[in-house]
């Protein structure tokens, strides 16, 4: 949890795909409301930085994305998180975690021959 | 500054394909102002670097690294405990950095990780333009603070040529004659007597057309 998505950056938000994640969703203020001026405009950049460079490495931009929402909108929160996860769920893992479940799965079958 | 742009990512996996553990090494120095090549650059290239070959199904071990500069031998030795663990260095600094790592480290293959540019300065966040070509015989003194060997696409040295038309450089409508701007800022100084006071020809010696160029300061040694 981040204070505020401008503490956000790009080598970031790419550890959570090294980590595992199939999808990232970013949340911010709405913006022109940001408490420090322009820190979701500053993540909203770098989000669509990550965009791009998922999509030149075959991970798929589709796996982030930026929202933004005010502190009282719970309900619109729920369902944006429900509408991402849908997405993913539509996209399947990450290549990352295809590529880790192969090599797992290969190293047991190794193991047990 | 010295400036760069990053190097497609398809190119520089082409580049790594052959290895299986690298050093990322960035530079605290230009490369760091202009957003190319820092300790954020680094972490940024190694990841993704690292997300590629592993989806593609072999993964590759970085090791991230960012000197203070590259092209100073008492940071570049700070990698020479670990240089040879590994089959090679991808670096993002400058030109000049990059090959000061690979006379360091002479059994290493050295791969550059970014399109080394100009000499510039930081017009906005993001925008960079080109001020000096280094030509080693600084005239700035007797032209307004703006060099004619850079803004001028000719590197004229005696006023505009034909192609110049109001303060626009021929060559595209987006770059000013270098020419106009000396003038208009002389006038503006009331300084158009230097204008007379250049140098009939300029030696060019000094500038790279005389080979790789080197300062030596016996002041200093």
């Amino acid at each position: 949890m981040l204070p505020c998505t401008g503490r956000i950056d790009e080598a970031l938000l790419l550890k959570a795909f090294e980590n595992g994640a199939d999808g990232v969703m970013v949340v911010g203020c709405l913006e022109g409301d940001c408490h420090y001026v322009n820190g979701n405009i500053r993540a909203r950049a770098r989000v669509e930085r990550v965009y791009a460079i998922l999509e030149k490495i075959d991970i798929g931009p589709d796996r982030i994305r930026m929202y933004n929402l005010s502190a009282g909108e719970g309900s619109k929160f729920a369902a944006y998180a429900n509408e991402f996860v849908e997405q993913i769920l539509e996209l399947g893992p990450s290549p990352i975690n295809v590529a880790r479940t192969t090599t797992a799965q290969a190293t047991s079958q190794e193991e047990a021959a | 500054m010295i400036t760069g742009t990053p190097k497609p990512i398809e190119e520089i996996l082409e580049m790594v394909e052959p290895y299986d553990n690298i050093i990322v090494a960035g530079c605290h120095g230009c490369v760091t102002v202009c957003r190319v090549g820092g300790e954020k650059e680094v972490q940024v290239l190694a990841s993704t670097l690292r997300l590629a070959r592993e989806a593609s199904g072999r993964k590759i071990e970085i090791k991230e690294v960012s000197l203070e500069r590259q092209c100073d031998p008492e940071y570049v030795e700070l990698m020479r405990p670990y240089v040879e663990d590994y089959q090679a260095v991808l670096s993002i600094a400058c030109g000049a950095g990059i090959q000061f790592l690979a006379e360091k480290f002479t059994v290493t293959p050295l791969l550059p990780g970014i399109n080394t540019g100009f000499l510039g300065v930081t017009e906005r966040q993001g925008e960079w333009a080109e001020r000096c070509q280094g030509c080693g015989d600084c005239v700035l003194h007797l032209t307004g603070g703006i060099c004619p060997v850079t803004r001028c696409a000719k590197s004229l040295f005696h006023g505009p040529c034909g192609g110049s038309v109001r303060g626009i450089c021929e060559i595209d409508k987006d770059v000013k004659c270098g020419w106009q701007l000396i003038v208009d800022r002389l006038k503006a100084l009331d300084q158009m007597d230097n204008y007379g006071k250049l140098k009939p020809y300029k030696g060019w010696d000094s500038a790279r057309h005389g080979g790789p160029r080197r300062i030596l300061r016996e002041d200093m040694i």
